[in-house]
């Protein structure tokens, strides 16, 4: 038996499947003019992270106050708030603040009704075209997925929010109607500073900070991008135990198998 | 009824009753039972049992996610998205099947650098080689149309960029781009078609991997040291000696797959694919996914006219004969000795060839012009593309043929059975070790 020979063996596999993984990893887009989003510490993160659920429903509040003139949302649904800890109740009364366009009825006529739990988030704007045509030109990206569309994630989500910077530097010309952020590509950003000092009276009595906001805001981005995240982490580690075991049991089997050999 | 064949095993009635009317029990008997293996495998051998199983799994997820998807550009993104969200283990279908095409070819690359470290594509198994290679293109091809069905922006600017390669052939290029597309943009008649074919292609896999595997259990498999099994003592029977090893590695494969799928879900894939897909938006960066990085390095490594072919065309043929040499590699190795054990310079060059395509890889994740090393001006991406790229060449080409004739190799032992069992004189003995209680 020569388990120092096996053990290289494996670790020659997962060195082989590691170096793969660092190529992989190579083709991260090179954003050459953003600045790099410092890391954060996020409840989220890791194999046993978990969602911060206070954080997530002030950054629902911040979304619905400020965010959601001009950003849709189009993946979620009134109802998904329920894993929130809203109860069926303040779900309804949530939904039950916007219209939605329904029909025909019977007439053929198409009649505005309050939205319910089963509709999508109500888009602020009915095409692209008009988004545009009240931004100054620029179309505010949707929301839903935007903690996994970008390289740098929740991380980035942050840093965009807290990293306006009033006065900028004095080689970038700024173009008319944009705002100065170094983490945005390009640096010029049409959205304005969106978040201000208690500029917000949080429902929880949270002390509204910029940073506070933006974490909130950041956190709740992450819960709409990977709402399954909890379920996945906690099946994972069951299933992963399932397997380690297993394959103690096989690495056993296949021994006492090989051992008649001789 | 003596013409009948007798199951070898014992069986019920029912197992007999079939049996003398569809061998089908008879032929797992001899094919997986019964099927003399050489005694020395060691674990490299356990990947072709982790790609049947990988394939299998693409194959289930997959039916079960076009229960859920529709090809159409103006649904395609929400569709997923309504998998990932509505769909009852949506998420773990689609991370299973995303992850599950990474796993795919990180084993299928070490499955074939494990053929070329132990010449397993010697004569006699150069058909079965050719099948593998056969099957790695199909891989491709599924892979790739896999990505487009999604439609993020990666999904719409990667479809159009590879297809628009076809371009490059001259005179009848654009139309044959037109013919890929059905159209003249990638839309919605290539989303359809990529996701027919998407859903073909892996059933056309299977067929050649029964081919791989008809071909393998003609000449029988090789083995580390490379040499045939001399008689009964030189080979185990499948099972139980392999099924239960090829268990054993399986479950490590799975163990390691289930936590990228469970705890790191996005690692491989790109974030800009989960922008929807706009036609009127160029992304930054257009990347494919990881395991096409070394072929697009290949592709981009060209970027000079060489006589009447520009370098369009140029990087397009660099690139399809980069895989495209594999085919004749068992008639470019001119190396009667399989195992790279007994050949003391190509193993060498095997290692420079492994960190070549890792090279390679690296080159591909990044432009051409951004340098290597933030203060080192002369060095581009572009400039370790057109190493590694003369090297892959090289390597095939020229090094695999010259070395036949000129390499040097070590005396091989008489017997797979002599350095297991007795002679520890050989100089197999230490290498075979492994296997002794294994």
């Amino acid at each position: 038996m020569d388990i120092g020979k096996k053990l290289s063996h494996v670790v020659a596999i997962a060195a082989v499947a590691g170096l793969t993984l660092v190529a992989g990893t190579g083709s991260v887009i090179a954003s050459g003019e953003a600045k790099h989003p410092e890391a954060q510490d996020w409840s989220f993160a890791g194999p046993f992270g978990k969602f911060d659920v206070a954080s997530i429903q002030r950054g629902l509040q911040n979304y619905i106050e400020n965010c959601s003139a001009c950003h849709s949302m189009n993946q979620l649904a009134y109802r998904n708030l329920s894993s929130l800890g809203f109860n069926e109740d303040e779900v309804k009364e949530i939904a039950s603040q916007y219209e939605v366009t329904d029909g025909p009825d019977d007439n053929g006529d198409m009649f505005d009704r309050p939205a319910r739990p089963s509709d999508k988030f109500v888009l602020p704007f009915p095409n692209e075209q008009a988004a545009r045509a009240s931004n100054n030109g620029a179309f505010p990206p949707d929301l839903s997925l935007l903690a996994k569309a970008n390289p740098g994630g929740p991380d980035y989500i942050f840093a965009l929010l807290t990293g306006f910077v009033e006065e900028p530097p004095e080689d970038v010309e700024l173009a008319e109607g944009m705002n100065y952020n170094p983490f945005f590509g390009g640096g010029q950003i049409a959205m304005a500073p969106p978040l201000f000092e208690d500029g917000i009276e949080y429902s929880d009595g949270t002390p509204a900070t910029i940073e506070q906001q933006a974490r909130d805001v950041a956190n709740f981005l992450q819960w709409a991008a990977e709402p399954e995240m909890e379920d996945r982490k906690r099946i994972g580690w069951k299933v992963v135990l399932f397997l380690l075991v297993l394959s103690a049991l096989l690495y056993a089997a296949k021994r006492q198998t090989w051992a008649r050999l001789h | 009824m003596s013409a009948h064949t007798q199951p070898s095993g014992t069986g019920s009635g029912l197992v007999k009753w079939i049996d003398s009317r569809l061998p089908v029990f008879t032929y797992l008997q001899k094919e997986y039972g019964e099927f003399p293996a050489p005694r020395n495998f060691n674990y490299w051998w356990n990947f072709g049992a982790i790609l049947s199983f990988m394939l299998v799994l693409m194959i289930f997820t997959g039916i079960f996610l076009a229960m859920q998807y529709t090809p159409h550009v103006d649904f395609a993104f929400d569709s997923v998205e309504r998998i990932m969200r509505d769909v009852n283990y949506g998420w773990l279908l689609r991370y299973m099947h995303a992850n599950g095409a990474s796993f795919f070819f990180i084993a299928v690359y070490i499955h074939i650098f494990r053929g070329l470290y132990y010449g397993s594509y010697k004569n006699p198994r150069e058909l079965l080689w050719i099948f593998g290679v056969v099957i790695l293109v199909l891989m491709m091809a599924t892979a790739f149309m896999g990505y487009v069905l999604p439609w993020g922006q990666l999904s719409l600017w990667g479809a159009t960029v590879i297809t628009s390669l076809f371009s490059a052939i001259p005179l009848v290029g654009d139309s044959i781009v037109t013919w890929l597309w059905g159209g003249f943009a990638v839309d919605n008649s290539t989303l359809n078609r990529f996701f027919s074919l998407h859903f073909l292609l892996p059933f056309v896999i299977v067929g050649v991997v029964a081919l791989h595997v008809i071909a393998l259990h003609v000449t029988g498999s090789n083995n580390p040291l490379g040499i045939d099994p001399k008689g009964p003592q030189d080979t185990i029977p499948f099972h139980p000696y392999y099924t239960a090893k090829d268990s054993f590695g399986l479950a490590i494969w799975i163990t390691l797959f289930a936590a990228v799928v469970f705890f790191a879900p996005n690692f491989f894939g790109e974030p800009e694919n989960y922008v929807r897909a706009n036609p009127l938006v160029t992304p930054a960066e257009i990347v494919p996914e990881w395991y096409f990085l070394p072929f697009f390095a290949i592709l981009r490594a060209v970027n000079f006219d060489v006589l009447f072919i520009d370098a369009k065309l140029g990087g397009v043929i660099a690139m399809f004969g980069s895989i495209l040499v594999l085919f004749v590699v068992p008639w470019l190795d001119r190396s009667k000795v399989r195992s790279a054990r007994f050949r003391p310079v190509y193993k060498w060059f095997f290692w420079i060839l492994v960190l070549d395509c890792l090279l390679l890889g690296f080159v591909g994740g990044h432009p051409p012009d951004e340098k290597v090393f933030e203060g080192i001006e002369g060095l581009k991406f572009i400039n370790l593309g057109h190493l590694g790229t003369a090297w892959y060449f090289f390597h095939f080409l020229v090094l695999l043929p010259l070395l036949g004739m000129f390499e040097k190799t070590r005396p091989l032992p008489t017997s797979i059975a002599e350095p297991v069992l007795g002679g520890g004189q050989s100089a197999a003995g230490a290498a075979a070790k492994p296997m002794e209680k294994a």
